[in-house]
C-alpha cells in the first residue's frame, strides 16, 4: 500500500538550523510588512468590532446589484457596501456603517433599507451592533489572545525551562502577528471568528513546539557532548515525519471547512490554513533557534555540570548564561 | 503497561457505548426524537443554526441612581426650608447630594432631619458645615443588582405573555440582559414589547392656561407640558399638573377589549389604587384626566362622574395591535429602569438550514479525508486510529448533547478541526513506535515504548490547546463561545480515545496476531 510518510526518509538530515538566519530575515520581513500594513491600511473590521448594520437578503429574482447600490446610496446613510454571496445571483450582503445617534438611528436606517428593498425579499440575516459592544469586543479579543499566549508560555516554562517558554512565546507572537498581517494586506474581514482562529492557531502552533522541545530535552540527556546546533537539527529531523503528518491531517480537515463550510466559516478556515503552515514553520525556524541564541543546555541529566566547552565556541553571543547559572531553574542539577 | 484488566476494558467500552447512545438522537428523524426521554435528546442548535433573534440590552441603572440622588437634593431643600435653616451650595457633586449649612448652631438639627430622607443613603459631614449624602459602594451595588433583577423579572413576564416559543432570558455581566428567541423571524414585535418602560400615571389636566399659550412659555408652577402620543390624542401637547394622582403600580389587571367597535384597554386597580382613583374622579367631575405613558399623554378623557370600584377603560385612538400591546405591558408592570439595545442579531430559518447543511458536509468530507489519509499512511494501525476517531466523534457529540451545550456554526468548525487534530496523538504514538523499532527494539517493546513515551508529549500539547479554548470561552461571545466548547470537549475526548481506545485495539491485535514486524 502506498505510504505517504515514505516520502520523508526516516533518517532525513535537513540542516534546518543552518538556515535560521535566512528564516529569521524572512520572518522579520513578514512582521515588518504586518506593522506597515496595519499602520497604513488598517484592519477591515467586521460588524462585531466596528458596529453598524449588516443584512443578508435573498431576492425573488436575480439581484440587480448596481441598481440596489444606487438606491441604497441615495438614502444617505453613509458608506454602503454590497456583495453578492453564496454562489447564486439572488443573494446579497449589505453592510452599512454605524449610524450616528444611538440605537434609534440604527432602527430608522434599517427601516429605510427595508423600504428600498421592497416586499418579497427574504431576510436571511439582520444584525445591528452598537459602538459600545464593538469597543469592548476589541478589548476582550486582545486580552484573550494575549492571555492565551502568556498562559501557554507559562505552561511550557513550567514543563520545560524558561528558555523554551521564551522561544515558544516569540514563535506564537510571530504566528498571531503575521496572521493579522495577512488579513490586513488582503483586506479580509477581521471578525470574532478571526479572533477564534488566532487563539486556535496559538493553541495549535504550540503543539509542534512542544513535541520538538520534548525531543530536544530527551536528546540533550542522551547526547551530552553533541554540539547544540547539531542536536537541534537531529531533534527536528527525528520529529519531522510527525510534524508533517499532523499538519497534513489538520490541513485536510480545515480545507474541508474552507471549501464546503460557507461564507461564515470561510475567513476562519482561511486564517487556520495560514496558521497551520506558519505555525509549523515557526516551531522549526523560530522557537528552536532561540534556544541556540540563548545558548541553552539542559543539565538536569548531566553527571557533572562541566559541559560548556562545545557551546561557547559555537556561539557568537557572549555566554551570558553559562550552564552553571541555570540552576535557578525548577530542576537543579542532580549529582 | 500493555496489560488491560477486565474492569478497564469494560470501562472503556462502556464509555464508548455511552458516547454512541447519547449521540444517537442527533441522527434520528425528528419524529422519533420527540418520543425520546428528556435525558436523551439531540444537541441544542444555536440561533445561527436554527434561526432566531438575539437581543443584547443594557439596563440604564445609573440613570435611576442619579435620579434618586436628585430627589435627595429636593428632599434636603424641602427639609431645610420647612425648618428655616440657612444653607448654601446645595447640589450634586461626584454623585452625592451636597449642602453647606450656614447656621452652625442648627447643624445637628439639619443632620438629624437628613437621615430621614433616604434610608439607604449614607449621611456624612465635611468641613465648614458641609453635609454629603450619597450611597456607599456596597449599597450602590445592591441597588444596582436589585434594579437589574427587577428589570429581568419584568422582561421575563412580558416575553412569557407574548407566548413565544422557548425564550431564553439571561443576565450578562453586571447590567446586561440577553434575550434569545429561537425560531422568531422578526425582532420588531419583541423589541416593541421588551424595550418599552411602560410607566403609566394619571394626572389632572391644568385648564388654567391654553396649551398653545403654554407652549410659548407661560407654564404655571406645579404644571408641565407633555406631548400627546402621535395618532392617539387630539392635541399635540397637554398641560398637566405635575402631581401624580394615581400611579400604574396599583394596576392589577388589564385587557384589550372593544367599546363602540373600537379597541380600548380595560384596567383594574388594587384596593388602595381603586380608592384613590374613586376619590380623584369624585372630586374632579367634568375635568380632564390625562393618562400619561412614558412621558406621553395617550388619552385625556373628561371625567363624566365618579368611577368607583377600581376599574375603568382607556380610550385612545388605539389600533388593535396597540391595545393588545398596552394591556400586555400594563399587566406585566413597568420597568424600573430604561433599557437600551446594544446589539441585535436575527438569523432567518433559511440561512440556519443552509448553515447546518454546509456544516454537515464539511464535517463529512473532513472526516473522510482524514480517515483515508490515516489508512494510506498507517494501514492496519490507521484503521485502528480511525475507529478511535469515530468513537471520539460519538463521544464528543454525545457529551455536547447530554451536557445541554449549544452547537453553533463555529462549533461545527471546532468539531471538524478536532478530528484533524485528534489523530495527532495517534501519529505521535505510531511515529514513536517506528522509531523505537528502527532502533532495534522488538515489536512488543516498540509498541509499549511508543505508547509510554508519547503520552507526556500528547498531554502537554493538549493542555496548551485547552488553555486557549478556556480563554476563548471566557472572553468569547455567542457563536464563538460554541467553538470554545466543542474545541475544549474535543480535546478531552481525544485524549481518551487516542490513548485508551487505540491502545486497546493495538494491544488486542498484538495478542491475537503475535507480529514479528511492526506493520507501519
Amino acid at each position: 500500500m502506498f505510504r505517504i510518510v515514505d516520502i520523508f526518509p526516516p533518517d532525513s538530515k535537513f540542516d534546518f538550523i543552518g538556515r535560521r538566519k535566512l528564516a529569521m530575515t524572512f520572518s522579520a520581513l513578514l512582521i515588518l510588512g504586518t506593522i506597515l500594513s496595519v499602520a497604513v491600511k488598517g484592519l477591515n473590521y467586521g460588524i462585531d468590532f466596528a458596529g453598524g448594520i449588516l443584512l443578508e437578503v435573498k431576492t425573488p429574482v436575480t439581484a440587480d446589484l448596481a441598481h440596489m447600490r444606487q438606491s441604497l446610496t441615495d438614502l444617505q446613510l453613509g458608506e454602503v457596501a454590497l456583495q453578492g454571496i453564496g454562489g447564486a445571483d439572488d443573494q446579497v450582503m449589505i453592510r452599512l456603517q454605524r449610524q450616528e445617534g444611538g440605537e434609534e438611528a440604527q432602527q430608522v436606517a434599517l427601516d429605510k433599507v427595508r423600504e428600498v428593498l421592497g416586499p418579497g425579499v427574504e431576510y436571511r440575516r439582520v444584525e445591528t451592533v452598537g459602538p459600545k459592544v464593538g469597543g469592548e469586543l476589541v478589548w476582550d479579543s486582545f486580552l484573550s489572545v494575549g492571555l492565551a499566549i502568556l498562559a501557554i508560555c507559562a505552561y511550557v516554562t513550567f514543563r520545560f525551562e524558561w528558555h523554551y517558554g521564551l522561544g515558544a512565546m516569540i514563535a506564537l507572537i510571530h504566528d498571531v502577528i503575521t496572521t493579522v498581517g495577512l488579513f490586513s494586506i488582503l483586506g479580509l474581514e477581521f471578525s470574532l471568528t478571526t479572533v477564534a482562529a488566532l487563539l486556535t492557531i496559538a493553541g495549535y502552533s504550540i503543539n509542534d513546539t512542544v513535541v520538538i522541545c520534548d525531543r530536544v530535552r530527551e536528546n540533550m540527556r542522551k547526547y551530552k557532548k553533541m554540539e547544540l546546533a547539531a542536536l537541534l537539527n537531529l531533534s527536528l529531523n527525528e520529529t519531522l515525519s510527525r510534524t508533517i503528518m499532523t499538519s497534513t491531517t489538520t490541513l485536510l480537515s480545515v480545507v474541508a471547512i474552507f471549501v464546503f463550510g460557507g461564507d461564515v466559516l470561510w475567513g476562519f478556515a482561511f486564517a487556520m490554513i495560514w496558521g497551520i503552515v506558519i505555525g509549523t514553520y515557526s516551531s522549526v525556524y523560530i522557537a528552536l533557534p532561540i534556544l541556540l541564541i540563548l545558548n541553552y543546555r539542559d543539565d538536569s541529566g548531566a553527571e557533572t555540570p562541566k559541559s560548556d566547552e562545545n557551546e561557547v565556541e559555537e556561539e557568537p553571543v557572549k555566554p551570558a548564561h553559562p550552564p552553571a547559572q541555570i540552576s535557578a531553574s525548577p530542576k537543579p542539577p542532580t549529582h | 503497561m500493555l496489560h488491560f484488566s477486565k474492569l478497564k476494558i469494560g470501562l472503556i467500552l462502556a464509555t464508548l457505548l455511552a458516547g454512541v447512545v447519547f449521540s444517537l438522537p442527533n441522527v434520528l428523524p425528528e419524529k422519533t426524537q420527540r418520543s425520546l426521554p428528556s435525558w436523551l435528546q439531540p444537541v441544542n442548535l444555536g440561533l445561527d443554526l436554527q434561526g432566531g433573534v438575539y437581543l443584547l440590552y443594557e439596563v440604564e441603572a445609573e440613570t435611576v441612581i442619579r435620579e434618586r440622588v436628585a430627589s435627595i437634593v429636593e428632599g434636603m431643600r424641602l427639609s431645610l426650608r420647612t425648618s428655616r435653616i440657612r444653607y448654601t451650595n446645595l447640589g450634586v457633586v461626584d454623585g452625592e447630594a451636597v449642602v453647606s449649612i450656614r447656621d452652625n448652631a442648627r447643624f445637628d438639627e439639619a443632620l438629624t432631619q437628613f437621615t430621614e430622607i433616604d434610608r439607604d443613603a449614607l449621611v456624612q459631614t465635611g468641613e465648614d458645615g458641609q453635609i454629603r449624602i450619597g450611597f456607599s459602594e456596597e449599597v450602590r451595588r445592591r441597588l444596582f443588582d436589585d434594579l437589574v433583577a427587577r428589570v429581568i423579572e419584568i422582561v421575563r413576564r412580558r416575553v412569557d405573555e407574548m407566548g413565544v416559543r422557548e425564550p431564553s432570558i439571561q443576565k450578562q455581566g453586571g447590567q446586561r440582559i440577553i434575550i434569545e428567541v429561537p425560531g422568531l423571524a422578526n425582532p420588531e414585535d419583541l423589541k416593541r414589547i421588551v424595550g418599552k418602560t411602560a410607566k403609566m400615571d394619571f394626572h389632572l389636566v391644568d385648564a388654567s392656561v391654553d396649551p398653545i399659550a403654554a407652549q410659548s412659555g407661560q407654564i404655571p408652577v406645579g404644571s408641565k407640558l407633555v406631548p400627546g402620543a402621535p395618532g392617539q390624542t387630539s392635541q399635540p401637547s397637554y398641560l398637566i399638573f405635575k402631581r401624580v394622582e394615581v400611579t400604574g403600580e396599583h394596576l392589577i389587571d388589564s385587557q384589550p377589549t372593544y367599546q363602540d367597535g373600537r379597541p380600548v384597554v380595560s384596567f383594574r386597580f388594587d384596593a388602595a389604587g381603586g380608592k384613590k382613583f374613586g376619590d380623584v374622579t369624585a372630586a374632579n367631575v367634568n375635568q380632564q384626566l390625562a393618562v400619561v405613558l412614558d412621558g406621553k399623554v395617550i388619552s385625556a378623557p373628561v371625567i363624566q362622574g365618579p368611577i368607583l370600584g377600581g376599574s375603568g377603560i382607556i380610550t385612545g385612538g388605539f389600533t388593535v395591535q396597540e391595545a393588545n400591546d398596552l394591556s400586555l405591558l400594563l399587566r406585566a408592570g413597568a420597568l424600573p429602569a430604561d433599557l437600551k439595545v446594544l446589539e441585535e442579531r436575527t438569523v432567518g430559518p433559511g440561512l440556519g438550514a443552509d448553515s447546518v447543511r454546509q456544516g454537515s458536509i464539511s464535517m463529512a468530507i473532513g472526516l473522510a479525508l482524514v480517515v483515508i489519509f490515516m489508512v494510506m499512511t498507517y494501514s492496519r494501525f490507521g484503521v485502528y486510529a480511525n475507529i478511535a476517531l469515530l468513537g471520539n466523534l460519538a463521544m464528543l457529540i454525545g457529551a455536547l448533547s447530554v451536557l445541554g451545550a449549544t452547537l453553533t456554526l463555529p462549533g461545527i468548525a471546532g468539531i471538524v478541526l478536532t478530528m484533524g487534530m485528534a489523530v495527532d496523538a495517534n501519529v505521535l504514538i505510531y511515529e514513536r513506535m517506528r522509531e523505537e523499532a528502527r532502533n532495534g527494539r522488538t515489536v512488543m517493546n516498540a509498541i509499549e515504548a511508543g505508547f509510554d513515551r508519547a503520552f507526556g508529549t500528547i498531554f502537554d500539547s493538549n493542555v496548551t490547546t485547552l488553555a486557549a479554548a478556556l480563554l476563548l470561552f471566557i472572553y468569547g461571545s455567542g457563536p464563538v463561545r460554541g467553538f470554545a466548547v466543542t474545541l475544549g470537549l474535543g480535546i478531552m475526548t481525544t485524549m481518551f480515545s487516542a490513548i485508551m481506545v487505540t491502545r486497546l485495539l493495538v494491544v488486542g491485535w498484538m495478542r491475537r496476531a503475535k507480529p514479528k514486524t511492526l506493520p507501519i
